[in-house]
């Protein structure tokens, strides 16, 4: 009784997330046809903001459970694992789902199935934060899964849109089918090690004959695919524009930071607990540091080159997420081994502040939607005169995407560029910091738009709406003020990311 | 803690202003940028100069240091401080403001609120870049500078507003990642764990400097050097990386050009003094020849630039150039008087080019044209700005007793002397013949404007500018005249912290 106790506290996040989303379900079975919107956004926004305050909790070691960011706890069988890395993680889907659920307020402000929107994002979360602690091969696929059921719907949410229903539609084919070659991938690692569980895996590999390194390298590469769709890195990220075009927009910024974060957060884990490079002669076969490079590196490249060339805003800021996603990959691709909790860490604490300003920008173009004033550049023109508030936290986002300080962006870019620096990858950064030079060329039209530009047209914006305006000031207002909170969050997340190394 | 107070008061003015109905903007903008002012001079009248210099071991004035976070085994720290360089242009930055405020109010007719709090918010980190001492807080100050000049220069500038404002941001910006990158080498081959300024200041000049990537230490204080000075060279700016600044002057509301000419171009000689001349003053003294003579040429190339124009703002423009040229020669001369002399230009030519460009501001709202063919006998329809115009073209000239011939007789005195520069009289003597093109183009940029009939053919009245137009002007030509006739008030406090710097080692 007592471990099961200390194993629901230890999992407090994901169980107030997923008993916020049931509790919605019975309220919309007690209420079936009286509509509350207001209950169940607040629900669902007291529900993540307890699964936050949780993940806090037990990060500062005031729950009891763990004593802090190097701590860890296994439960049931190891297969799961909660340690400081899986609570910043959650940290992040927490908040980032608060933010989401907040802003849909007003987004759905019409939609009959508020209950299960609401529903379906929480349990995606569930299983984003299960992916933070997965500690086997099994459990990282049905957590896998149960992010990415909940994301097909969400997607597909505006079903007299063509658009919506059919990025849902390529979002599921082929989710299902890096599904199919993630599920694999363990297959033939499983064969190869005869385990599941992720120090297990690595025992085996290292002490597994040469025969068997040709099937574990394959199953390697395969489940290195199946992350590189749920992260959109190359060459598994043609879904992502469209997806995140198609999806509303509460949604792309949900799916571009939180799902993101999750396939890092998995990533992380599995790559290195499970597959590490020290060792025997299988793994050294199969040098995924070397593979990761080339990924970030054709990330980070290809999305900034084709976030610039976009003519709607919400394109662009899909590609530009992309481009991100290979800023993030750094923090494998920089492993190694002895660095590699600063850099891992480094790119954790991208992963949190990317949370708040990418979610913010998405927000924004909801609000925008929201007015219904037009999806491309030109359409922005002269929003800095209607909206001013919500402007300069569009422009926050913007300037704190590219890099530019003051604002959390740059600080968690160059913590991430000189800790791969410190890697001796020097290279990996000349080309992030590059990139991210280049990137300003684009988040730049936005506010340019927005301030310098006169509108073609005389239009009124309608009613602004509350939430959704308070959620994009929110997200704004943390972009700035992560800044002086910064060492505590670095320092825990390399601490975390330290933890991790056998 | 005033400087923080300081900064966190005017960034809370920013953004009070910016809330606030645009018909208030102006005074309420007004009103509390003087507390800034009324807090710099305080600072001023308490400042105590002795042991307070940068390489001295000692602290600074107004010091806080307070650690903030660590990463990768470097401490950044929240350090700020004063000392008798950064204190007079604080000052400068504050006072500049407030009357750049006040020459808004007639020609910025439309978003008022947010006008007014990006000048705030630039004021807030201008103070920053001159109080910060570690060099993480300092970069955000500098970079946090671009944002509102680059909305001032979009939103309420000229037909090319966009180009201007654009070209502005790329130049800058790209200039700053270079500099960045020129530090960072520095620091990451150092034996010190924090970012703080005078510490690596003595670290660099204690000889501590280990090589990398197969340089040797020398090689790569010359590339990190190079890196830096081009960063800072682009900020200035001097010849030939410049041609960003005639583009953002002509295109910037008068208020944004004062700031730009006023206190933005001196980020650049402070960061240069501050970081190149302070901290490799061996490098520099290597390359003395060729930064020389980049100033030269920027002295003598930029007031040819403005004899050339016909726009009158353009010329004040490009008179900049010519100005800063010899802040440049007053630093690479490493002397008493050379450095002294260039921190007294920076803010000599901070109030007078300030002046001048809300004069052309002044001249512009009454006759809607800045060009030379278009004006004439402007000086009979308003003879107060006319007479301001002439007053602070003479201090621009290096008239005696105005700021503008203190700096310069300073920084000839200093750069004459100089014992690094090599020909140091023959560059002197170069840059001295500056001031006959600089006394040549104004004269005749006013004799055309000010002086003879009056033939601007307009359908409305030209007529006397408002009391809060030319007022400003006012206290810029005492506060000119104010230091010419007793430089001491600032060149006291300069001296004590520069003496300290050109000991050679820490």
């Amino acid at each position: 009784m007592a471990t099961l106790v200390s194993g629901l506290v230890a999992l407090g996040p994901a169980v107030l997330l997923a008993a916020t989303g049931l509790l919605l379900l019975i309220i919309n079975a007690v209420y079936p046809t009286e509509d509350r919107p207001t209950l169940l956004a607040a629900v669902s926004t007291v529900g993540s903001l307890a699964a936050l305050g949780a993940a806090g909790a037990l990060l500062t070691g005031a729950a009891g459970v763990l004593s802090g960011p190097e701590d860890s706890v296994a439960l049931y069988g190891e297969a799961l694992v909660v340690d400081g890395m899986s609570l910043f993680f959650a940290a992040v889907f927490a908040s980032v789902t608060a933010l989401v659920v907040v802003a849909s307020y007003d987004y759905l402000a019409d939609d009959p199935h508020r209950a299960e929107f609401y529903s379906l994002t929480l349990f995606a979360a569930t299983g984003m934060a299960l992916m933070a602690s997965a500690n086997s091969l099994a459990v990282a696929f049905v957590a896998l899964e149960l992010a990415s059921l909940p994301s097909y719907a969400l997607v597909s949410f505006l079903k007299g849109n063509r658009g919506s229903v059919e990025a849902g539609l390529k979002y599921f084919l082929i989710g299902a089918l890096s599904s199919a070659v993630f599920v694999f991938g363990i297959s033939l690692v499983y064969a190869a090690t005869g385990s599941l569980l992720l120090p297990d895996v690595a025992a085996a590999l290292t002490e597994a004959d040469e025969g068997l390194a040709g099937v574990a390298a394959i199953g390697i590469l395969m489940i290195a695919g199946g992350f590189a769709f749920k992260t959109a890195s190359v060459p598994f990220h043609f879904w992502a524009p469209e997806a995140y075009e198609g999806a509303p927009a509460p949604i792309s910024g949900f799916l571009s930071s939180a799902s993101k974060a999750a396939g890092f957060a998995l990533a992380f884990r599995v790559f290195v607990v499970g597959f590490p490079l020290a060792g025997g002669d299988v793994v050294a076969s199969v040098d995924w540091v070397l593979l990761f490079q080339i990924l970030a590196v054709v990330t980070m490249t290809l999305g900034n080159f084709a976030a610039a060339t976009q003519e709607t805003v919400k394109r662009m800021l899909a590609y530009s997420s992309i481009g991100h996603a290979g800023y993030a990959l750094i923090g494998l691709a920089a492993w190694t081994g002895s660095a590699g909790g600063d850099v891992m860490g480094a790119a954790m604490a991208h992963l949190l502040v990317y949370g708040f300003m990418n979610t913010g920008a998405f927000l924004f173009v909801a609000l925008a939607e929201h007015w219904e004033i037009g999806r491309t550049f030109e359409d922005y023109a002269g929003l800095g005169t209607r909206a001013p508030m919500a402007s300069v936290a569009m422009s926050v986002f913007m300037f704190s995407l590219a890099g530019l300080p003051p604002f959390g962006g740059f600080f968690s870019k160059y913590f991430l560029f000189a800790a791969a620096v410190g890697a001796g990858y020097w290279w990996l950064a000349a080309v992030g910091a590059v990139n991210s030079a280049l990137s300003l060329f684009y988040y730049s039209r936005v506010v340019k738009a927005l301030w310098f530009d006169d509108p073609e047209t005389e239009f009124e914006l309608g009613a602004t709406p509350t939430a959704l305006y308070a959620a994009v000031l929110f997200a704004a207002v943390a972009t700035l003020l992560l800044l002086p909170g910064f060492g505590p969050v670095i320092e825990t997340a390399q601490a975390a990311a330290a933890a991790l190394i056998p | 803690m005033i400087l923080e107070a300081l900064i966190g008061f005017t960034f809370l003015a920013a953004l009070a202003t910016f809330l606030s109905p645009d018909e208030y903007a102006g005074r309420v903008g007004f009103g509390l940028s003087l507390l800034p002012v009324v807090g710099s001079l305080y600072m001023w009248s308490a400042f105590d100069a002795t042991g307070n210099a940068l390489l001295s071991g000692g602290s600074l004035a107004f010091e806080t240091q307070i650690d903030w976070l660590t990463v990768g085994g470097y401490t950044l720290q929240w350090f700020v401080g004063l000392d008798g360089i950064s204190l007079p242009l604080i000052v400068l930055s504050t006072v500049l403001t407030s009357l750049a405020i006040l020459s808004a109010w007639t020609p910025i007719d439309e978003r008022q609120s947010q006008f007014y709090g990006l000048m705030l918010f630039m004021e807030a980190n201008l103070l920053g870049v001159f109080a910060a001492l570690d060099f993480f807080v300092w970069f955000v100050f500098w970079e946090a500078v671009l944002v509102p000049m680059y909305f001032l220069i979009g939103v309420w500038g000229g037909p090319r507003r966009e180009y201007a404002a654009i070209k502005f941001f790329v130049y800058t910006n790209v200039a700053s990642l270079i500099m960045f990158i020129g530090f960072m080498a520095l620091v990451f081959n150092l034996p010190v764990d924090s970012f703080g300024l005078p510490a690596i200041a003595q670290a660099l000049r204690g000889g501590e400097l280990s090589g990398f990537l197969g340089m040797g230490a020398g090689t790569l204080a010359t590339v990190a050097f190079a890196a830096m000075f081009f960063g800072f060279a682009v900020k200035v700016p001097v010849v030939p990386v410049h041609t960003w600044l005639p583009d953002a002057h002509v295109e910037a509301p008068t208020p944004a050009s004062v700031m730009l000419a006023g206190v933005l171009l001196k980020m650049g000689t402070y960061a240069l003094l501050r970081f190149n001349f302070t901290m490799l003053p061996d490098v520099a003294a290597t390359l003395a020849v060729p930064i020389a003579a980049i100033a030269v040429l920027s002295v003598i190339y930029g007031a040819m630039l403005a004899l050339a124009q016909q726009d009158l703002k353009r010329i004040v423009a490009y008179s900049s150039v010519s100005s800063m040229g010899y802040v440049i020669l007053g630093l690479v001369a490493y002397t008493e008087f050379g450095i002294g002399g260039a921190t007294f230009q920076m803010v000599a030519h901070g109030l007078i080019s300030g002046l001048m460009f809300m004069a052309v501001g002044v001249i512009y709202n009454v006759t809607h044209t800045r060009m030379l063919g278009d004006m004439g006998g402007m000086a009979d329809r308003m003879p107060v700005t006319a007479g301001i115009f002439v007053a602070g073209a003479f201090g621009y000239m290096g008239l005696p007793l105005m700021a503008g011939f203190a700096a310069e007789f300073f920084i000839f005195q200093g750069a004459f002397a100089s014992t690094v520069l090599p020909a140091a009289p023959l560059f002197t003597a170069a840059a001295m013949f500056g001031i006959v093109i600089v006394a040549g183009y104004l004269l005749w940029a006013m004799q055309r404007t000010l002086f003879g009939p009056f033939r601007l053919e307009t359908d409305y009245e030209v007529t006397r500018a408002k009391f809060h137009d030319t007022a400003p002007l006012a206290v810029l030509l005492l506060c000119t005249i104010a230091l010419g006739v007793a430089p001491e008030a600032f060149f006291g406090m300069i001296t004590d912290a520069v003496v300290p710097l050109l000991g050679g080692g820490a």
